[in-house]
């Protein structure tokens, strides 16, 4: 399993390499999220509609390497913007991946734009 | 300008530094810290913690930077060799010198290593420092690739021992723990008390080896077992040696200080040693003739050389020091307290046992019957705090003694008395010695919650034993001063649920992000959104299609988050009552989309393995074949049992099948704080088991017996008895009364037992609500109750037949593939998902 885990890391803005057009602003709810697949990677994109933000970050939860996240809550905890995993509720920053509620390793999280109604996510690959 | 000079960068020095930069004025010393080890002082109790995540990190006392924020220099991989007393120097493993005025010896201690013939052999480890734990995990990995049945042992059974062996087992090696005494943890159990440990541990696979002294360690270069006596050897791959620890003396040795026989720099309880610049503190110093291996008395000597360095010579030890310990050692409680094993027979044992359950608890009580002076607890250690502060305190204790462990049996007596009766000096954090009163004196400051106290006092910040203790602490001190305790939902919102329900009522608020901005802070989290979901739905009787993202895992996709991500469909089948037809339709249906399917517990038909694009199409097949939602994945009614009753059993005294359909549908698809089941029994015999539910009818002569408030799972309660001998309507009134009653006043994913366990009153209160309307409140009740039934919709239906709901069960938004990471396996004749690594 682990070598599905292997494929996630942090990406930088300044490490883009690939802006990936993902789908249509309008796929995805607010204040929720959806799943995209690039290549063999599944990442998870939310649209923050209340702070207009978007987050993306890889979609398995490194708790039981299940492929969820992207199901799950979002929201704050003292302002750091998180997810919580719908299996156990693992909750992770949006912002840097750590995880919250515990001591599991950082999932990775990836950069989003929105240009012309479409989301693009960046890659370093 | 004066020098102090820390030899010694463990818990205790770190902790020297910590109390001495918050008290003394630093622009007149100048502190500096010398460490063997690579890295700053870590916690080294929570040792075992890093075989689970390998994260230094975490254990830490505190990062390089805070050592420099203080002035403090950190020198570490750096041993100090000698001390020159008469100059007042010290030279180091470098050859550099260093002056100073005052020395304080944190050196610590190093594991014992018995000197058994072959110990130098590969694969024998101690367990000490986090680069031990780095050493053994790779000889593990090593082992695991050269056979599948390695085994390890761990020589010595204390609590150290017994931490490290789950440990080991945890990374997949079989273990067993050999200890030459005839008990585990000899110097804080008894053999009882070790016995029932014992047995708790080998359920968890755990190999336990009393009475055995190893002659020799057999192998050719590496260790390949351990030989007992002629004729008795356990073949091992590695050893493990936890099997005490030695004062780290010798640098007080060397430099002519004086040292106990057995080992230990002699002290004073002033903590110094024989020298009066030179101070020691923690498992290196020798005071009253012992070695404490704990980490609070560590602490309190940091404190007194702090004390004393400052002048305040008056500081000191006190006479007797609280050896008491309380861990959980893989999920078992294990605590020992004061004179745990009635080693001064001043005391007289009561002994609990209930080998049942696996708990062990004996207290040791004066022969006055007046105090306690010390027990042990395995298995269930809740009561460990208030014990520990009625020993420690010498609170009067019950009459019956045996209360303490037995708990107070009828009447209304609270055996334990009040945290509120402890004395002020009560020393409820022995880690960061927090007093009762310093915690009360910051309640009436203001602070309110236990977060606030940590950051004001460091309470619970050591290990964190006292949490439960301090809560009560908080909760008590703020209801004794007229002030409610706020059952906040969560930091988005300062209000509890039934607050909630009242302002999303009366001001009419449609959506949860109109109550966030209008009655919250920040973006919300995943408490507040699914429990405000629940009240929308509650309330307008909204269905979990509308605001999807807030909704819970399962009720977003209106179907229940399995193991593997996949889903499990279950539609209602009311009562248990199903037609041949629907039987035949239903397994047609699974056959269709390979689904693995079992009964429920509540009568019905669960299907598993369904992915996310597959939920509506399976939904669509369900509801054409005139199917609804059966709410499995709600925080809703779910099923009401029945047994078959008086239609076909000889026995049965009403019609419970057609009571329990009727009364299913009734309450089908109303959201509540947790989810309700109900139970509808033709006669007492109780086969459709209603009093294990949250309402329950049980057929008798002259009506129904009505129960509420009951249930299975974790915590398992009967219902209690509401009324008796009522007829179908005068249920349904009261049931209805009751449900509603409890979804507006009940705290998040609060279950009805939970519920009426704290409704002050209790089931009497209950009955005056309900049956007498001592409230006047049965009129609204009644029409809230009416307004959900009558708006009733299967949101299974309304999603098939909304294309843009459909949209949203697609694994991908960019994609049509599914997931390739479900795998399944074969289980007899179905099939169930990979199991998971970890």
């Amino acid at each position: 399993m682990s070598a599905v885990l292997e494929k996630y890391f942090t990406t930088n803005v300044d490490e883009v390499k690939v802006w990936f057009k993902a789908a249509p602003v309008s796929k995805f709810p607010e204040n929720g999220g959806a799943c995209v697949k690039y290549k063999d990677k599944q990442i998870a994109v939310f649209n923050f509609t209340r702070e207009s933000k978007w987050y993306a970050c890889q979609n398995l939860c490194p708790h039981k390497m299940e492929m969820v996240l992207s199901r799950g809550m979002i929201g704050d905890d003292c302002g750091t913007p998180k997810v919580a995993c719908p299996l156990h509720k693992k909750t992770f920053s949006l912002d840097n991946g750590e995880n919250l509620n515990g001591d599991l390793d950082a999932i990775a999280v990836y950069p989003v734009k929105v240009e012309d109604g479409f989301v693009y996510l960046g890659f370093s690959e | 300008m004066k020098t102090i000079l820390v030899i010694g960068n463990g818990m205790v020095g770190y902790k020297f530094c910590e109390k001495f930069v918050a008290k003394a004025d630093l622009t007149e010393f100048k502190l500096i810290v010398f460490g063997e080890e690579p890295r700053p002082a870590y916690d080294r109790v929570h040792l075992s913690e890093y075989f689970a995540d390998q994260n230094a990190e975490r254990l830490s006392m505190a990062p390089r930077s805070w050592y420099e924020e203080n002035g403090i220099e950190l020198i570490t991989n750096e041993r100090v060799t000698d001390i020159h007393r008469t100059n007042k120097t010290i030279t180091t493993i470098s050859d550099k010198e260093y002056s100073y005025d005052y020395i304080i010896l944190a050196t610590g201690s190093s594991a014992f290593v018995p000197p058994i013939p072959g110990v130098e052999k590969d694969g024998v480890f101690v367990y000490r420092t986090i680069e031990d734990l780095d050493a053994t995990m790779a000889y593990v990995e090593e082992i695991k690739k050269q056979k599948p049945d390695g085994k390890a042992a761990i020589l010595g059974g204390g609590l150290l021992g017994l931490e490290a062996g789950k440990a080991i087992i945890d990374m997949g090696l079989d273990v067993s723990v050999v200890e030459f005494a005839p008990r585990l943890m000899p110097r804080q159990l008894d053999n009882d008390a070790s016995k029932v440990l014992q047995g708790k541990l080998e359920d968890l696979g755990i190999g336990i080896l009393l009475n055995k002294g190893t002659q020799n360690i057999e192998g050719d270069g590496a260790i390949t077992g351990m030989k007992f006596s002629k004729d008795e050897t356990l073949p091992v791959d590695m050893l493990l040696v936890s099997a005490g620890i030695r004062p780290r003396d010798e640098l007080a040795k060397t430099c002519g200080l004086e040292v106990g026989t057995r080992g230990g720099i002699l002290v004073t309880n002033d903590m110094k040693t024989s020298d009066d610049n030179i101070y020691a503190i923690g498992e290196c110093a020798l005071l009253n003739q012992m070695i404490y291996g704990l980490v609070a008395p560590g602490y309190d000597m940091a404190g007194v050389a702090v004390d004393q360095i400052l002048g305040e010579i008056e500081a000191s030890m006190p006479t007797s020091i609280d050896m008491s310990t309380k861990l959980k050692l893989s999920g078992i409680d294990v605590a020992s307290f004061g004179d745990a094993l009635n080693e001064s027979k001043e005391g007289i044992s009561i002994v609990y046992e209930n080998k049942f359950q696996g708990i062990y608890k004996t207290i040791n009580v004066s022969k006055d019957g007046k105090s306690l002076l010390g027990g042990i607890l395995v298995g269930d250690a809740s009561d460990y705090n208030m014990l520990h502060q009625i020993f420690l305190n010498g609170l009067a204790i019950p009459e019956n003694p045996e209360d303490l462990i037995l708990g107070s049996r009828g009447g209304e007596g609270v055996s334990m008395g009040s945290v509120l009766d402890l004395p002020d000096e009560a020393v409820v954090c022995s880690c960061e010695s927090v007093t009762k009163g310093a915690i009360c004196c910051k309640i009436e400051e203001g602070v309110d919650t236990l977060k606030g106290l940590a950051a004001d006092t460091k309470v619970t910040t050591g290990c964190g034993g006292c949490k439960p203790m301090v809560q009560d602490i908080l909760d008590e001190t703020l209801k004794a001063s007229g002030k409610t305790v706020k059952q906040n939902i969560c930091e988005h919102f300062d209000y509890s649920r039934q607050e909630l329900f009242d302002i999303i009522t009366m001001k009419g608020i449609k959506s949860y992000d109109e109550m966030l901005d209008s009655h919250g802070k920040g973006n919300g989290c995943e408490i507040c959104k699914p429990a405000l979901a629940s009240l929308f739905a509650s309330i307008y009787n909204e269905t979990a299609n509308e605001q999807e993202t807030i909704q819970d895992s399962n009720d977003r996709f209106l179907a229940n988050i399995q193991r593997n991500g996949t889903y499990s469909v279950v539609p209602r089948v009311a009562g248990g009552e199903i037609t041949p037809q629907q039987l035949i339709v239903l397994g047609e249906i699974a056959k269709k989309y390979d689904l693995y399917t079992k009964i429920t517990g509540g009568q019905r038909i669960d299907m598993f393995g369904a992915r996310l694009d597959e939920l509506p199409k399976i939904w669509k097949d369900l509801i054409d074949e005139g199917f609804e939602s059966g709410h499995a994945y709600g925080k809703s009614l779910r099923t009401v049992k029945s047994c078959v009753g008086s239609t076909w059993c000889r026995y049965g005294m009403d019609e419970s099948v057609s009571f329990a359909i009727e009364v299913e549908n009734r309450y089908k698809g109303i959201r509540s704080p947790h989810k309700f089941k109900g139970g509808v029994s033709g006669c007492i015999r109780e086969c459709a088991e209603a009093r294990c539910k949250d309402f329950g009818m049980i057929a008798v002569e002259g009506g129904w017996n009505l129960y509420v408030a009951g249930n299975g799972g974790a915590n398992p309660k009967h219902a209690e008895l509401l009324a008796e001998k009522i007829d179908n309507e005068t249920v349904v009134k009261y049931v209805d009364r009751f449900l509603m009653f409890y979804i507006k006043t009940a705290l998040p994913l609060q279950r009805t037992a939970a519920w009426l366990d704290k409704l002050e009153g209790g089931i009497e209160y209950l009955k005056d609500v309900v049956i007498n309307d001592s409230l006047g409140i049965c009129e609204d009740l009644d029409k809230e109750m009416a307004g959900l039934i009558d708006t009733y919709k299967c949101e299974w239906k309304q999603a098939i037949e909304n294309i843009e709901i459909q949209n949203r069960y697609s694994h991908f938004v960019n994609s049509e593939e599914i997931d390739e990471n479900l795998n399944f396996v074969p289980l007899r004749e179905q099939k169930m998902p990979e199991l998971w690594n970890a």
